[in-house]
């Protein structure tokens, strides 16, 4: 399907240019990552759309997460938020590489898997004291943040 | 015609040549740098690698030069530049004089200062550019000049004053300074003021810092010329212009979860005659009228403009290409101009459903807006200009065309700024892409179209037909000859 193309190639250049905007002099602008998150989410809503006609379970929107960063309290908040938000991440998905990204992955040790977290959530202070606390629980950040497998996924490979 | 030159650039005048608001435009004068470095932009032409790469094709040292911003004062007496490495450059018009009638109207360099420096967040770990985004002009009330400048985090105010008069005779200290030898001081005199050579002095009077968490996109000044709003993409402050150590916040549309964000504000403007209405645009391609006498926090609107969607355009950068770049009041207040990525719209403060008048400023980009997206283009905040008498509008575009539409005549000319294209006095032609098919002579195919040259930045004398128009780190000054 020529929109599934269209929309995988517009989410494969949305994330980088999210991630290459968090490295911009002057630093995350909020209006820009606001309307990256907007095209991403149509473009990723029009790809999983597709692809659950393959037989995978439908999925909530995406949520918003690229403008944590922008605001240091909403990520308070995020620590603070209860765990019952869990398991939004499409295991079956989470498994498969998504195929519109650089086949290339960057070698992580098993111990260096907690840095790779933190840069998925778009987070601006590097939480270096937090890391070694953190454990399996990054993981579990992760989903609640709302990021899917998918995009933790596509950053890790980045 | 050569006019003056600062450290940076070489300046020379075109002017232009009137008959109509919009043809027979003259170009006499234009303010660039002489840089080799623009021929490596023209022999690029594939215009679809072009993106920000274009800059790797330059000096480095150039991309300071970049202009941000562009505004004439109230009289139209000076016009202010800003750019990228945060200074200010203010050009002052000649003054007419009968002996020389074809140097009338030339913009020579005034004064030249550093604005804003980078600085550094430690909190966020986030560099401070020193970019100006707007300059907004005092109107003059004696004989200094004041002017706002800002950059993402900072507004300051200017005052820019002459000096042609120095003391000199002092009893104790000699003309140059030093002190005199008590000894040799045998009469009393008193100091008298000497002119010398004219010299003028920016110096900041006002630093208004600390007010603002997300980036800084427009200043306004109020009719009241007390008060001033500085607004950033959720927020708009309140100052008075006496006062820097605090603001009110009028308009705060952060949600409590950042998470629920769906619209930021990105441009704001106070009403030119009416000191408590101003305006905002939002990222959504609304605008909300606001009456400060309604409460202290204007959350809530008094009017909302929004044209519904044309559900036969909608694309993935739907939402991209609606959210609005400028507004701008016309000069007698009726009116709201607001820009988006493809159109200029005109709206009547009466009507809010939908604009009164839409027009198409490159239309023929509507098929390419995914390539746009790739090479950031469709990122580009675009602002439009009334002229004084709010019959014509004026808009840039790529490939250094800009857009005049004649309200009036509904006429429309495309022009480019270039001094390729431009002798000195010759009259600036207009312009034509071709959108399909066969392409004609002088026009050029929308394939050709430079991304990497664009006018961002224009602004309109508040009297005559005298147009600045940015040109990357070019400024070109174009204005009529008649009478």
């Amino acid at each position: 399907m020529e929109v599934n193309v269209e929309a995988r190639r517009i989410l494969a250049v949305s994330i980088s240019k999210l991630y290459a905007s968090r490295t911009q002099r002057g630093g995350l602008r909020l209006h820009r990552s606001l309307l990256l998150s907007m095209v991403m989410r149509s473009a990723r809503d029009i790809y999983h759309s597709s692809r659950e006609t393959e037989g995978q379970t439908s999925e909530e929107p995406m949520e918003t997460s690229s403008k944590e960063g922008c605001d240091s309290e909403i990520t308070e908040d995020k620590e603070n938020m209860s765990p019952t938000k869990q398991s939004r991440k499409r295991r079956g998905k989470a498994s498969a590489a998504p195929d519109f990204l650089p086949s290339k992955r960057a070698r992580l040790e098993p111990g260096e898997e907690r840095y790779a977290a933190p840069m998925g959530s778009w987070r601006f202070d590097p939480p270096p004291t937090h890391i070694a606390h953190q454990g399996a629980d990054l993981h579990q950040r992760s989903r609640d943040r709302g990021i899917t497998g998918t995009m933790v996924q596509a950053l890790r490979s980045i | 015609c050569v006019g003056g030159s600062s450290e940076r650039h070489i300046y020379c005048l075109w002017v232009f040549k009137e008959s109509g608001a919009m043809t027979g435009w003259e170009q006499v004068c234009s303010f660039q740098d002489p840089e080799p470095a623009d021929l490596s932009m023209e022999e690029e032409s594939d215009t679809r690698k072009i993106n920000n790469s274009f800059l790797r094709d330059h000096n480095y040292a150039t991309e300071a030069d970049i202009i941000s911003t562009v505004e004439f004062n109230s009289s139209g007496e000076l016009l202010a530049t800003g750019d990228k490495g945060g200074r200010v450059v203010v050009f002052q018009r000649e003054q007419e004089s009968k002996s020389q009638p074809q140097r009338r109207g030339e913009y020579n360099v005034y004064s030249t200062f550093q604005s804003h420096e980078p600085e550094f967040d430690y909190l966020k770990s986030l560099e401070i550019e020193e970019k100006i985004n707007k300059i907004k002009w005092l109107p003059q009330q004696n004989a200094a000049y004041f002017l706002l400048s800002t950059n993402d985090k900072t507004v300051k105010l200017w005052k820019i004053s002459e000096r042609d008069k120095r003391p000199e005779g002092y009893n104790l200290k000699d003309d140059d300074g030093r002190i005199r030898d008590p000894s040799t001081i045998t009469s009393l005199r008193v100091p008298v003021l000497q002119p010398m050579d004219l010299m003028v002095e920016a110096t900041a009077r006002r630093v208004f810092s600390n007010a603002h968490t997300y980036h800084i996109n427009s200043i306004s000044v109020n009719s009241d010329l007390q008060t001033y709003i500085s607004t950033d993409d959720l927020r708009v402050n309140l100052w008075n212009l006496e006062i820097t150590d605090r603001s009110f916040n009028i308009v705060d549309i952060k949600p409590a979860n950042m998470e629920e964000l769906t619209e930021v504000i990105t441009s704001a403007e106070f009403h030119p005659q009416q000191c408590h209405t101003f305006a905002y645009s939002s990222s959504k391609g609304s605008i909300r009228l606001c009456d400060m006498r309604e409460a202290a926090l204007c959350d809530k609107h008094c009017k909302y403009f929004e044209e519904p969607e044309d559900p036969s355009t909608r694309s993935f950068f739907s939402e991209i290409i609606s959210s609005i770049s400028d507004v701008k009041f016309s000069h007698n207040g009726r009116y709201l101009m607001t820009r988006d990525y493809l159109t200029v719209k005109v709206w009547d403060l009466q009507m809010e459903n939908k604009p009164l008048e839409t027009y198409q400023v490159h239309d023929y980009l509507r098929g390419k807006l995914c390539s746009l997206y790739e090479n950031d283009c469709i990122f580009d905040k675009f602002e439009c200009v009334w002229n004084g008498s709010d019959s014509v509008i004026m808009t840039g575009s790529y490939n250094n065309f800009f857009r005049m539409f004649d309200r009036n005549t509904k006429r429309d000319v495309t022009l480019e700024a270039s001094r390729e294209n431009s002798k000195p006095r010759a009259i600036l032609k207009p312009r034509k892409v071709c959108v399909g098919g066969k392409r004609r002579k002088d026009e050029i195919s929308v394939d050709s179209l430079d991304f990497s040259k664009k006018i961002l930045h224009t602004t309109w004398h508040p009297h005559e037909n005298i147009i600045a128009v940015a040109a990357t780190n070019n400024l070109y000054i174009f204005q009529d000859k008649v009478n």
